[in-house]
């Protein structure tokens, strides 16, 4: 090519390679980015709709495509009169509702004393984080013993101080919810505090120092200056705790399947139950959609009052 | 904020009892894994067991009728191939959206990051599907492939990524190096810290899903060693002592591995690793 264009006239403009180093470097960095991208369009958005297209048809994996047989709308008109499914939302939603600010609230506060109160910092920060890397499921076989309800230590306990009657837990359709809140509060209080730390030491020593100087007292640096600061923390906290309260699956899965009689079902396990156990597809993709359909909502309430306050 | 150091060493005190309390359930687990069966349950607790039956307990887990250690080794083939193959995809794309030059690439990368918004969960029924056209169901290949993308990884390599200066890239660049060779030689080697943190995520996820296993796996040879938490229950429901030295032997490697890398983990934890 190089010698071709030497044979041009002067006035010609000389003909570049196609391939200069320009249009080179994009094509090897699309082909780069290429796996990735493609991997989660064909693992992840791909599947959404998919799931959408089932979620107006009947069909129970048998007989292959043909046997799929389109339903309109109702799956969404079953669902919407499904008690079951009515039920494992109102679970989802107070397991949401306690287990995300209590584990906010207890991770804030271990964070502010871990911050600057105590001496041995990386020691309590691994010592807190433990429960959120151990594994969920031997987590779960750990409480289930725990939480045994005539000879396991927390009813034990309840009974030498005094409670002639303690729940029976995860057999009780009444507290077995609680028990799961209870391990899943405790799995999460150590992820809020690394968050939580992570944004205390981005706030600036010299704030304090100009509001010591002016005489502000402890409670008020506290009020006026950390916790203010820690807004945005506060924000990628809910909206990371929610949506993952919405995806609570392993706990109910392996402790109680749900049950007993529904008491701690959940959204995600009522898709599992559905999908996997009665194999009704379209059933459980409409499930899906709702699932979908709910974190999106609330990721962007959230995202909304967040722009609000800043 | 200035503090008097008795202050501070009170607080000190009271968090660590705080802290024993915490993780009580933990030093439970491996002080019931030590015990014969019988005392167990016995209350007021005895943390430190009487009799030892540490190493009965620990062979009937590992000896006994669950096929403890091929479990085990399922579980660690399926992270360590999981976590290499995301390695590459993630440090492949975290270098291309960083450092490299094409149309539209904030663009793609927005795009990319807003699929997370896509939950696994709500995926799961149509995945099923597409595994089983695949002919993937019931083998470990289908995990690994479903297990080898994840966005918010992909994010912090390429946050870290586009803290590498442009002169190595150019200086690369300049010697006459090829793409390839400048983020063989010079960028991954560069990123070091970020591929431990990406590393010892992935692995630690890979390790404790239940959902993936429990969907696309059916032959107990195939079992992760969270399936195998699950035999183990069902099949030892009343001897708590070998349940609980199950809990143990799934946990506590997992803890020497998060020991020794805190640092890693907390710091991509912290910088966005949001579980998907």
């Amino acid at each position: 090519m190089a010698s071709v264009s030497r044979d041009l006239g002067a006035g010609e403009t000389r003909r570049r390679p196609f391939w200069t180093n320009r249009r080179k470097e994009a094509a090897i960095g699309i082909a780069f980015a290429a796996p990735e991208f493609l991997g989660i369009v064909l693992l992840g958005v791909f599947p959404l709709f998919f799931s959408l297209y089932l979620s107006f048809t009947e069909w129970n994996l048998v007989g292959g495509l043909k046997a799929i047989r389109f339903v309109g709308l109702d799956n969404y008109v079953a669902l919407f009169q499904d008690k079951t499914f009515y039920l494992s939302l109102k679970n989802n939603l107070v397991y949401t509702i306690i287990t995300v600010p209590v584990s906010m609230f207890i991770g804030f506060v271990f964070a502010v004393l871990i911050h600057s109160k105590v001496y041995l910092r990386d020691y309590f920060k691994v010592v807190f984080f433990i429960p959120y890397i151990a594994t969920t499921v031997a987590v779960a076989t750990v409480f289930s013993a725990l939480f045994h309800p005539s000879s396991g230590p927390v009813n034990n306990l309840l009974m030498s101080l005094g409670i002639a009657d303690p729940p029976r837990w995860l057999g009780s359709t009444d507290f077995a919810l609680w028990a799961i809140i209870i391990v899943a509060v405790w799995q999460g209080i150590g992820y809020n505090i690394v968050i939580y730390l992570a944004g205390l030491t981005t706030i600036p020593e010299d704030l304090y120092e100009a509001a010591e100087i002016d005489g502000a007292s402890w409670l008020q640096r506290f009020y006026r200056i950390t916790l203010p600061m820690l807004g945005p923390t506060t924000f990628f906290l809910s909206i990371t705790a929610i949506v993952a309260s919405f995806k609570v699956f392993d706990l109910v899965a392996f402790l109680t399947e749900g049950g007993p009689n529904n008491s701690t079902n959940v959204l995600v396990y009522y898709i599992f139950e559905e999908g996997f156990q009665n194999f009704r597809m379209g059933y459980a993709s409409a499930l899906s959609w709702m699932l979908f359909l709910i974190i999106a909502v609330v990721t962007a309430v959230t995202w909304k009052a967040q722009k609000k306050q800043f | 904020m200035r503090q008097g150091t008795t202050g501070k060493t009170i607080v000190t005190a009271i968090m660590a009892v705080f802290s024993i309390l915490f993780i009580s359930p933990l030093i439970w687990m491996v002080s019931a894994a030590s015990k014969f069966e019988k005392d167990v349950m016995a209350f007021p607790i005895r943390w430190i067991p009487r009799e030892w039956n540490f190493i009965e307990n620990f062979k009937t887990v590992w000896m006994g009728d669950v096929p403890f250690n091929l479990h085990y080794f399922n579980s660690l083939k399926l992270a360590v191939i999981s976590t290499l193959l995301t390695l590459l995809f993630s440090s492949m794309a975290g270098f291309s959206f960083a450092k490299l030059n094409f149309p539209f690439k904030n663009g793609a990368f927005i795009l990319l990051l807003s699929f997370f918004l896509i939950p696994n969960e709500a995926t799961l029924v149509p995945r099923f599907i597409m595994i089983r056209w695949l002919h993937l169901y019931d083998t470990h290949a289908s995990l690994i492939l479903m297990g080898a993308f994840t966005i918010p990884l992909t994010f912090l390599m390429r946050q870290f990524m586009m803290g590498i200066h442009q002169e190595y890239i150019e200086a690369g660049k300049m010697d006459g190096a090829g793409i390839f060779r400048i983020y063989w030689q010079i960028v991954l080697p560069m990123a070091k810290p970020i591929i431990a943190t990406v590393g010892i995520l992935k692995f630690l996820w890979t390790w404790n899903d239940y959902q993936g296993p429990l969907i696309f796996l059916m032959d107990p040879k195939l079992f992760t060693i969270t399936l195998g938490m699950q035999s183990f229950n069902d099949i030892y429901s009343t001897s708590y002592a070998v349940v609980m030295m199950a809990a143990v032997s799934a946990i506590i490697p997992l803890l020497i591995l998060f020991i020794l890398l805190q640092r890693q983990v907390i710091d991509g934890i912290a910088g966005g690793g949001v579980k998907g």
